[in-house]
């Protein structure tokens, strides 16, 4: 039908003009029913999710609105591992001691404690009650903790209680749960007795693993407790009034809460779930939230368009981890020193990396952890490190000596596959190649199979990184104890090992920093890991909104203290 | 026919056996475990978590219990999301997906017919022209690369306007659907779109199209009846795995736009290797692909006269 005459032409256009206008029709149809279609799926949808979400700021309920990066799997604080399900908890339950909005640890259910060698006692507050106005009592806290170590409950997280006597065998299904070292001697006193002695005892308790449960409302439960808003009790200056699941959540200032320095809010809305940095931030830019993080590739615009930019350091240290095990190359003390020597972590950081929030790590502690009476690393200053190429050079040869090595095989480098750890394993490919001549090939692993191959050892270097529990040293101390789980590449070292003891026990604050001290020099010396960078985080808050705070231990965001101030300042 | 069906059917549950099957070996033999976390566990609490999950056993044995949940429709309890069944996710996120990717097929299927009729209508002249172009660049440019060019628009039409005349993100009202539906859509409407005029310019040189000419039938009634009744035809062969294809595969979207469906929860759950989840949404979607299959097939002998449904 190439050949077209002209009479056939006009034919075929007059043909066609009226088909257009059948099809104009057509399409006229179809409009209008996908508009009813639309409207019949609203309908239906607004059955499974709640239509919430009334700007970012709400001033005359008093409410914001904010993201969950998940959706928390269930808000049983026994059992819960993962961040969005801790920052949910950290508003609508409290434990017996809680952070004030400084990061010092304030008195909570407890008004008061006492922490012995063998043991603790807390004294729980009278006005201290749950969202049904019950009081709560010491035997809260006696179930709630029995209830982690029951084998049957299979908490992942029931290890930060071994601490207690008897824990770690209840855990094991030794002995009976009732033989916990926790007895609650009235309704507001509660006895705790320690396997071993336990200085950081009241970090400890100010995690949620340690939050109480109402036994009789647990057992009413039936089996499904903090699965839904009305499947829990609430102790915290929140309580959550509804819970689409997948959508959203509502929480509501919890009327029987006793702290009026915390919950100034009456309504917090989690409107949305996303982790993605970019829908984030256009929410933000549309007035729907209240804050977002910002990456480097958006820190332009963000100044561009006047933003208050505030950095954190989420806590979290990143390393490359060596392989101790017998008969890996990494292994070698020369070989671990020379890789040491020829690099800087500030290079990676300012020159690669280029996050704006990122610092260059010099030891195995962040700078945030506290000392005795300032932070640890100014009591404690960490080596200095410089490059040094002549000095890595020589312990190469050494190295190859003591292995009788002609030359180095390659290196296996295991890195996850964020963008941020690929680039990172790329620079240390260059570097090592271009300063000592070694071959590092890459072993790029998805998060599961990385850890299934950090765990088994298949490995010379891992780019590995470690976030605190709690808010002590040794959260970072005991991670290269002989028999840490989490001491991945398997180092070993009774100096270490005796070192660890100490501050696990020791009584005198003084003697017990000094060990954290002594650990962060053997890791230095002994080059356990190659600390590489401390992660932070730009963000931006709403300027109508004060008291907003992000932390490194606990819960990633923090709404507990935060206000609306319209002044305009 | 009741027995091509049913015929179809059975064909159709074996299908979703081997799927199950298959799904179930490959997973307990990729490297790694759903309980490998950040934390290592000891073994006493792992042990205390394989029991709850029936890890300890054999693989044989999960098999047999795995097969015989399934039969009761019981998928069983999250790895990563404790405490909740995978029935209950399915539930609860599906409906939003089907509701998304049900608008987005919609939209595919109204525009692909139009922009299609339209093209061939006018084919080498300029509509045909600038729509073809349109189509390529539908077809080429990846989903996320739409998205995050949506939203971005969606937030500067709002900031121009002065108000939220229509949502970034989140999911709820008609307002939130729109634009994550056309996105999502946009792909196959493109494609459907050159399907349609494919099949449209063949059947406009066809015999029965001269002799409706000839006998001199209005234009409306030969386009109507004889050109595009025929020429939809391969379209709505296409549509049934279309919709089956938006539907699960809708999780760039769900990302970027912030919406509840069951998509994302299928992409998490590979990467955590939840195998209960993946085994859920893998014999879900593959029921749900193998129905839709059967759906169009049956359809199909009702729309032409010439296939017989045996």
């Amino acid at each position: 039908m190439t050949e077209t005459g002209p009479s056939q032409m006009s034919g075929d256009q007059a043909f066609s003009s009226s088909a257009g206008k059948q099809l104009g029709l057509y399409a006229l149809y179809t409009l209008v029913a996908l508009s009813i279609l639309l409207y019949l799926l609203s309908v239906a949808a607004g059955s499974t999710a709640g239509g919430l979400g009334s700007g970012a700021i709400n001033v005359e309920r008093n409410s914001i609105t904010i993201t969950l990066r998940e959706e928390p799997p269930q808000l049983d604080a026994s059992r819960t591992t993962d961040a969005s399900s801790f920052v949910v908890l950290a508003h609508v339950m409290e434990g017996l001691i809680a952070y004030d909005v400084d990061n010092e640890l304030v008195p909570g259910m407890a008004e008061r404690w006492e922490i012995r060698a063998d043991g603790a006692t807390f004294w729980i507050r009278e006005d201290a009650k749950w969202s049904d106005g019950q009081a709560v009592t010491a035997h809260d806290f006696e179930f709630a903790w029995q209830h982690v170590v029951d084998p049957a409950t299979a908490s992942e997280y029931s290890f930060i209680l071994y601490p207690i006597k008897n824990a770690e065998a209840v855990n094991q299904g030794e002995l009976p749960k009732e033989m916990l070292g926790v007895t609650a001697l009235d309704a507001r006193t509660l006895e705790v007795e320690f396997e071993r002695p336990t200085p950081y005892f009241d970090k400890l308790v100010a995690f949620n693993t340690y939050f109480p449960i109402r036994e009789e409302f647990y057992n009413g439960a039936d089996g499904r407790y903090g699965s839904d808003a009305d499947m829990m009790l609430y102790n915290g200056p929140y309580v959550i009034s509804e819970w689409v699941h997948g959508a959203s959540m509502l929480w509501r200032k919890n009327p029987y809460y006793w702290n009026d320095q915390k919950g100034f809010l009456d309504e917090i809305v989690t409107a949305y779930i996303t982790q993605d940095v970019n829908a984030k931030l256009n929410l933000f830019k549309d007035g729907q939230i209240v804050d977002t993080h910002l990456i480097a590739p958006m820190l332009p615009e963000a100044m561009e368009r006047r933003w208050q930019i505030d950095r954190f350091m989420d806590g979290t240290v990143f390393f490359l981890e060596f392989n101790h095990r017998d008969g890996r190359l990494t292994g070698n003390y020369h070989l671990r020193k020379a890789m040491q020597l020829a690099q800087d972590p500030a290079e990676l950081v300012y020159k690669v990396l280029k996050e704006a929030a990122y610092l260059p790590a010099v030891s195995l502690f962040p700078i945030w952890i506290d000392g005795v009476d300032a932070k640890f690393r100014k009591e404690y200053p960490p080596a200095e490190h410089h490059l040094d190429l002549g000095k890595a050079r020589e312990h190469l040869e050494l190295a190859r000596q003591e292995l009788g090595l002609d030359e180095f095989p390659p290196i296996i480098f295991l890195t996850g596959d964020t963008p941020v750890s690929l680039l990172a394993a790329e620079y240390y490919q260059e570097l090592y190649k271009q300063n000592l001549g070694l071959d590092i090939r890459i072993d790029v692993q998805i998060f599961k199979q990385r850890l299934a191959k950090m765990t088994s050892g298949e490995f010379d270097i891992v780019l590995a990184g470690w976030g605190p529990d709690y808010d002590d040293a040794l959260t970072f101390g005991d991670l290269f104890a002989s028999w840490n789980l989490n001491n991945r590449g398997r180092y070993v070292s009774e100096e270490m090992d005796a070192q660890i003891r100490i501050a696990q026990s020791e009584l005198d604050p003084r003697l017990r920093m000094d060990a954290f001290g002594e650990i962060q020099r053997i890791s230095y010396d002994d080059v356990i890991v190659i600390p590489m960078y401390e992660r932070g985080w730009s963000f931006v808050v709403d300027p109508r909104l004060k008291g907003f705070r992000r932390r490194a231990v606990g819960p990633e965001v923090d709404y507990n203290y935060a206000y609306l101030d319209l002044s305009g300042n | 026919m009741w027995l091509y069906i049913l015929k179809r059917l059975i064909q159709g549950v074996i299908t979703v056996w081997f799927i199950a099957t298959a799904t179930f070996f490959a997973m307990h033999n990729v490297p790694g475990d759903p309980l490998l976390n950040d934390r290592a566990m000891t073994a006493a609490i792992r042990s205390n978590v394989e029991a709850k999950y029936g890890l300890d056993k054999h693989l044989t044995t999960q098999y047999v219990i795995y097969l015989s949940n399934l039969v009761r429709g019981d998928f069983g309890i999250s790895f990563t999301q404790e405490n909740r069944e995978v029935n209950d996710i399915i539930r609860e996120h599906f409906p939003v997906s089907a509701i998304l990717g049900i608008l987005a097929v919609m939209f595919a299927a109204a525009g692909g017919v139009l922009w299609g009729a339209l093209t061939a209508l006018y084919r080498n002249r300029m509509p045909d022209y600038i729509i073809m172009f349109l189509v390529i660049l539908g077809i080429s440019v990846p989903s996320f690369v739409v998205a995050a060019l949506s939203q971005l628009a969606l937030v500067n039409f709002n900031s121009f306007a002065g108000r939220t005349v229509l949502p970034v993100a989140g999911w709820g009202t008609i307002y939130h659907m729109i634009v994550p539906a056309m996105v999502l859509g946009l792909g196959t409407m493109a494609y459907l779109t050159r399907l349609m005029r494919s099949s449209m310019l063949e059947i406009i040189s066809s015999d029965f199209v001269r002799t409706a000419k000839a006998k001199g039938l209005p234009p409306a009634r030969i386009f109507t009846r004889h050109q595009l009744r025929n020429a939809i035809l391969p379209v709505v062969t296409v549509l049934g795995p279309a919709i089956a294809a938006i539907t699960t595969g809708g999780f760039v979207v769900e990302l970027v736009f912030a919406i509840p469906g069951l998509g994302r929860y299928f992409v998490q759950a590979v990467q955590q290797l939840d195998y209960t989840v993946i085994m859920g949404t893998t014999v879900f979607y593959g029921a749900f692909l193998v129905f839709m299959v059967i759906v169009v097939d049956v359809i199909y002998g009702l729309i032409d006269p010439r296939v017989r449904l045996k």
